[in-house]
């Protein structure tokens, strides 16, 4: 196991500065830092290698770190996915890629049955340090075999950690803490943000699990969103404001463990609540988090009451206009806020 | 040409013993259940004890195995601890699992044992995801997937065969065709006069043999083993066998006649080893009663401290699910 010397560069200590990049290129920074640092990371998955993934996420890696360890395997979620489990329990810190994170249906026994309860089911003999990183949701045309937003899935699994990067940043830092921590992690990133930049933390830096980010503070309305919606509602902010109106936007970062408190301060801060999602409505994330703000005592600081903007309960359709429509864009969250403000 | 192990008394009274542990655990499980001191469910696998007794006779302690819901057999060849087992279908804090698991998921890493399954063919990919880790670590282990017939139904068997024949890992797949997966008869359900034929379609060597002779699977897994450690990859190896027992408790045995369970009562492993191990001179008559009575006390003693253990306690269940 050879390591680049590229690679051994990149995986110099955190400097404090920063750099522009996009966010498939901090995705790709962070394994390279990863693989640099410890020669038991490897990743595994279709077409990671020479072709560099279906995202280009793994790009030219196979050349700076070898075959081995930047592994193209046959179109076989499942075995690849149960391959992840067996190679995690013996000591490897596998980082699998599904290609589309509708694919992980395929993969789900080794996913559900296994990778999640081992650590349990065994009375905690055994850990599953596995990475899983699949890309998410709708807009790209790609129609409802390659589009769904399945993050609630393995919420509802108890045994997996759940994060969902909507920057740069949080790609980066977020996988290297995943890749760190003992148990699998679901890494969802997003499709449509692969080409979007941001500013990203040199060297070998962590967003921690279970801590939200709160990228914009305002007194009239609190917007909590995941994934490419985050994005979403900082565009929706900037209108909102505009118009006079003052939100804070959380976003939560880490699904599974969540930060409540960060959720609930800023409820009660403000006043009222409006939950953003891609995802399906009916028991979404943010389902969740509407019963935790209901039992919480910030259930007494509410002046409105709790909306919830989601995904229409459908397969997400092919045609361009159709797609648009079926998930929750700018204007429909700028729509929704401001009723929230001025009704209530 | 492989130790014979009828002629050699240690490895005959170790085979042996491995052999009655497998048989006495089970029939003690049965009993206990039988009189509802015990609950749950559990597989047993008496009528088995040879496949994974000669099978982990060919392995080294820090090998690799996955195995199955029918599992106790694989656990105890491997080197596991009766008591610590007992205690676990007991539902005991000493338990493998800490009463987490019970019977489908008692797991011994100490020994190379990655953990009994509750999914058919759940371990396979496992098994190939291990011989990854010690193909890519370079420590020359090697892992066997333990799975039934039943298994190679499943998509699971596919993809982790594919994977490892793709790779060449240092994997075995041993199935242990115990003529039904639940109630569908193997014969009926795949369409080869026998299982290993299938191995030709994988690009590995596969082979047959009689699961109940403890010489065969072990000849055929060293073998398998053996060029698996030399980097020579996968092997296909069908033990076929028989399971005495139903597949679980609700089985009323309506799919097969008493007569074919007769049948292969009189093929009863135990014996046939013993009177090979008589006629090869490994063992003597005494040396055949001293194991089975040893084993007898041992596993007494096993229930015995396993009952008298605390039981598993409820406290730390949410801190118990993420590891720290």
């Amino acid at each position: 196991m050879t390591i680049e010397t590229t690679a051994a560069q990149t995986a110099a200590p955190a400097t404090g500065e920063t750099v522009t990049m996009t966010y498939s290129e901090a995705v790709r920074d962070a394994m390279r830092i990863a693989m640099a640092k410890d020669p038991a990371v490897f990743i595994m998955g279709e077409d990671v290698g020479t072709y560099g993934g279906a995202f280009g996420v793994t790009g030219e890696l196979i050349n700076e770190i070898g075959p081995d360890r930047v592994r193209d395997t046959t179109i076989s979620e499942l075995g690849i996915m149960g391959a992840g489990v067996g190679a995690a329990m013996t000591g490897m810190r596998p980082i699998v890629e599904i290609q589309f994170s509708d694919f992980t249906a395929q993969a789900m026994d080794q996913i559900a049955n296994q990778a999640a309860k081992i650590h349990f089911m065994l009375g905690g003999a055994v850990n599953v340090p596995m990475v899983i990183r699949a890309p998410g949701g709708s807009g790209t045309g790609a129609a409802a075999q390659h589009s769904q937003s399945l993050e609630a899935w393995f919420v509802h699994i108890p045994g997996l950690k759940v994060v969902m990067p909507a920057t740069a940043d949080d790609a980066k830092g977020l996988l290297l803490s995943a890749i760190d921590d003992p148990n699998p992690v679901m890494v969802i990133e997003h499709k449509l943000l692969y080409k979007t930049s941001g500013e990203v933390r040199t060297g070998d830096i962590r967003t921690p699990l279970g801590v939200a980010a709160v990228p914009r503070e305002g007194k009239d309305l609190t917007i909590i969103a995941t994934g490419v919606e985050v994005s979403r509602a900082l565009e929706a902010a900037e209108i909102l404001a505009a118009d006079g109106i003052e939100a804070t936007v959380v976003d939560p970062r880490t699904l599974k463990p969540l930060d409540s408190d960060t959720i609930l301060r800023t409820v009660k801060a403000t006043g009222r609540v409006l939950l953003v999602q891609e995802a399906v409505r009916t028991l979404g994330f943010m389902s969740e988090v509407s019963a935790i703000i209901s039992e919480s005592d910030a259930f007494g600081y509410l002046r409105a009451p709790i909306k919830r903007l989601a995904g229409l309960d459908i397969p997400i359709p092919y045609a361009p206009k159709l797609e648009r429509a079926s998930v929750p864009q700018v204007e429909d969250i700028v729509a929704a806020a401001t009723d929230l403000v001025r009704k209530w | 040409m492989n130790t014979q192990i009828v002629a050699n008394r240690e490895l005959a009274a170790a085979s042996l013993a491995t052999m009655w542990k497998i048989r006495r655990f089970e029939e003690a499980v049965e009993d206990l259940y039988g009189r509802g001191l015990m609950h749950g469910t559990m597989h047993l696998s008496i009528g088995q004890e040879a496949v994974p007794t000669g099978a982990c006779l060919a392995l080294n302690k820090d090998d690799y195995i996955t195995s199955t819901h029918r599992g106790h057999g694989h656990c105890i060849a491997k080197g596991a601890d009766m008591e610590r087992m007992m205690a676990e279908l007991l539902a005991k804090e000493t338990g493998y699992c800490r009463g987490r698991g019970g019977s489908m998921h008692i797991a011994d890493t100490a020994t190379g044992n990655l953990g009994a399954n509750g999914i058919v063919a759940g371990g396979v990919p496992i098994a190939t995801g291990a011989a990854l880790s010690a193909k890519m670590r370079g420590t020359k282990q090697v892992a066997v997937s333990f799975h039934g017939d039943g298994a190679m139904g499943e998509g699971a068997w596919h993809e982790g065969v594919v994977l490892a024949a793709m790779w060449q890992l240092p994997v075995v797949f041993l199935c242990e065709n115990n003529l039904y997966g639940m109630s569908m008869s193997s014969e009926k359900a795949f369409n080869l006069d026998q299982l290993s034929d299938r191995a030709k379609g994988y690009g590995i060597p596969g082979v047959t043999v009689d699961g109940n002779d403890v010489q065969a699977v072990y000849d055929a897994t060293k073998e398998a083993v053996d060029r698996a450690r030399a980097g020579g990859g996968p092997t296909f190896i069908e033990a076929k066998t028989y399971r005495w027992r139903g597949h679980s408790k609700s089985d009323k045995n309506l799919y097969r006649t008493r007569d074919e369970i007769d049948e292969w009562r009189g093929k009863d492993p135990i014996p046939l080893f013993e009177a090979q191990a008589l006629a090869a001179g490994g063992l003597t008559q005494a040396d055949i009663d001293a194991v089975r009575d040893n084993v007898r006390t041992e596993l007494r003693s096993a229930v015995q401290r396993a009952n008298a253990a605390p039981d598993a306690t409820a406290d730390d269940l949410l801190s118990a699910v993420y590891a720290r």
